[in-house]
């Protein structure tokens, strides 16, 4: 009843700008920084304190550096070496963003053909997910065997790993496309290619990207493992160097480690940078 | 804004269809012709066919049997004949407000520049015009209808289906929305068919009310609403409205019942109530309603 009240009181009312919500535009979009802060503030203390805990470990107990070096040693000889680690971190980065790419397009296609295609769906994507079941590591060899020694086979099977979980947050993305959307741009006579452009593509990049960022995670593990099989640069080259060198240089095999981690979350930024830039719409609470 | 409204039709218009090996029965030879520039409202029971039936006339199904015609003519095509307004608005979050507004016209393949030429003075007129270039989350629930209703109405339709366009929104937004509607009517030719289940806004709203039967669906009363317009908020407290109110109530109740000697909930008196497709009005109840 405090409506009637109060577009009586004010016939324009009903045709004013709404400006009671006007806060909600302002409110949210600055939050971002404060919060992305509080976010990332206690799983780095929880990384600090195991750190310490492990210096602490090392230099109380004297144990010897070639079975545990301390974080201490590691960070210093890693340093030390930078001239001959940084080579490996530039090749085996560049097999995991190529591997990411390539199973990024190929992804985003098989997505956009098993959507459109039902018998594709029913025929193919069952045997894609199945194939989750092979031992994409075991390929390694196969890979090198076929593609030699060169960036070929390491960004094949950074490929292999990244494409599942790509292909299938797309297929997903797709098919939860909003029904009354489809619907309504049906009765406005939209074509099958106007309504995969403005509804399906755009509707599924939250899942698509959910799907490359899991891909992430595992793209500069299968670069180091296909490295291992066969290779003459790169972090699993760096990797397999240290651990065989006499004296052993555990200390090198951890740096490495811990560097191949470091640009896992680089990577993983840029793409969580990039989510942000193909979706300027999402409100801060879905971001 | 709208183009000039064209008469509908719907003539012995049956659905049968089945879900799971369940056959349903939707929509029974329902009958309806709406004059030119019309305001319709459609209200019945849950579940009585009326989403199927705005499928239909939309163009998203077809009928079993009977058929649609749009000012006398049959519509074979009937997909892009009417502009739909869905439920829950389907705004797309990825465009932003204007762009919303200009969908059915950047479907038809006009520029993006030109569509938002044609846009920016109605979204002024709307309301809405500080909020062009807000993205849809940014807007209330209200908001988002009348950026919805805006873009039902760009492309100048000859029929505009509403499907219970405020089903959604809290009882006080709501009421704001209809009186926006009916303001904005005023500037709108088109003829308007709007599914609802609320009596206030279907009595607020229209010039004539079709009652429907429960599934399967066709036409239990029309109510003629003889309020004038422009109608304002106070005139919802005003007695004819109330008694129009009631015998909608009435004739809801009414479609719902069997045959049989019964007593109506609504004016207490026992009355005959006959089968609901020759009409609860027909069958003249004793008392006062």
């Amino acid at each position: 009843m405090t409506s009637r009240a109060r577009s009586t009181s004010n016939p324009d009312a009903t045709f004013g700008p709404d400006t009671q919500f006007t806060p909600s535009v302002v409110e949210g979009t600055f939050h971002r920084p404060g919060r992305m802060r509080r976010a990332l503030l206690p799983p780095l203390s929880v990384i600090a304190t195991l750190f310490v805990l492990w210096q602490v470990a090392v230099t109380l107990f004297h144990l010897n550096t070639t079975i545990l070096p301390g974080p201490r040693l590691i960070v210093a000889s890693t340093w030390d070496d930078r001239a001959n680690l940084w080579p490996a971190i530039i090749t085996t980065s560049e097999e995991s963003v190529l591997g990411l790419l390539l199973a990024l397009v190929t992804g985003v296609i098989s997505a956009v053909v098993i959507d459109a295609s039902r018998v594709i769906r029913r025929s193919v994507y069952p045997v894609i997910i199945a194939s989750q079941t092979l031992p994409i590591i075991a390929l390694a060899p196969l890979v090198v065997i076929y593609f030699g020694f060169g960036l070929g086979p390491k960004i094949l099977l950074v490929g292999l790993f990244s494409f599942f979980p790509i292909t299938v947050g797309m297929v997903q993305g797709l098919g939860s496309a909003d029904v009354e959307a489809m619907n309504l741009l049906r009765t406005m006579r939209a074509t099958k290619w106007q309504l995969l452009l403005r509804v399906r593509l755009p509707g599924a990049l939250p899942q698509l990207f959910t799907g490359l960022k899991i891909s992430v995670t595992y793209a500069f593990s299968a670069a180091i493992v296909a490295e291992y099989v066969g290779a003459t640069q790169g972090l699993g080259v760096y990797i397999n160097a240290a651990s065989q060198a006499a004296p052993r240089r555990t200390d090198l095999v951890f740096g490495a480690t811990l560097v191949a981690a470091l640009a896992t979350v680089v990577l993983f930024l840029v793409v969580g940078f990039v989510e942000r830039l193909a979706m300027p719409w999402r409100s801060p609470e879905e971001t | 804004m709208s183009g000039p409204g064209k008469s509908l039709e719907l003539r012995g218009l049956s659905k049968h269809f089945s879900i799971e090996g369940v056959d349903v029965f939707a929509l029974d030879g329902l009958e309806m012709t709406v004059s030119p520039g019309e305001f319709v409202s459609l209200i019945g029971p849950s579940g009585c066919g009326k989403s199927t039936l705005f499928n239909i006339i939309a163009g998203l199904e077809e009928a079993s049997e009977g058929e649609v015609a749009l000012g006398g003519d049959v519509l074979l095509e009937r997909l892009g004949a009417s502009a739909y307004m869905p439920q829950h608005g389907a705004l797309l979050a990825w465009r932003r407000v204007i762009d919303n507004v200009t969908l059915p016209l950047r479907l038809r393949g006009q520029s993006k520049t030109s569509a938002r030429r044609v846009a920016q003075p109605l979204l002024e007129r709307f309301g809405l015009g500080a909020f062009a270039n807000a993205w849809p989350w940014q807007l209330s629930g209200g908001m988002r209808h009348r950026v919805a209703f805006l873009r039902t109405v760009i492309a100048e339709p000859t029929l505009v289906l509403l499907d219970e366009p405020f089903g959604a929104l809290d009882g006080i937004t709501r009421a704001d929305l209809q009186e926006w509607l009916s303001d904005v009517w005023a500037s709108v030719d088109a003829t308007v068919l709007l599914v609802t289940h609320d009596i206030s806004e279907a009595v607020y709203l229209s010039d004539r009310i079709f009652v429907m039967t429960p599934r399967p669906g066709s036409i239990a009363a029309i109510i003629d609403v003889d309020l004038a317009r422009p109608r304002r908020a106070a005139d919802r407290e005003s007695n004819a409205f109330g008694v129009l109110e009631r015998r909608l109530r009435h004739e809801l109740r009414a479609a719902v019942w069997i045959d049989g000697d019964h007593e109506c909930e609504v004016c207490g008196n026992r009355h005959r109530i006959v089968p609901p497709s020759e009409g609860h009005a027909a069958s003249s109840p004793t008392g006062p309603i």
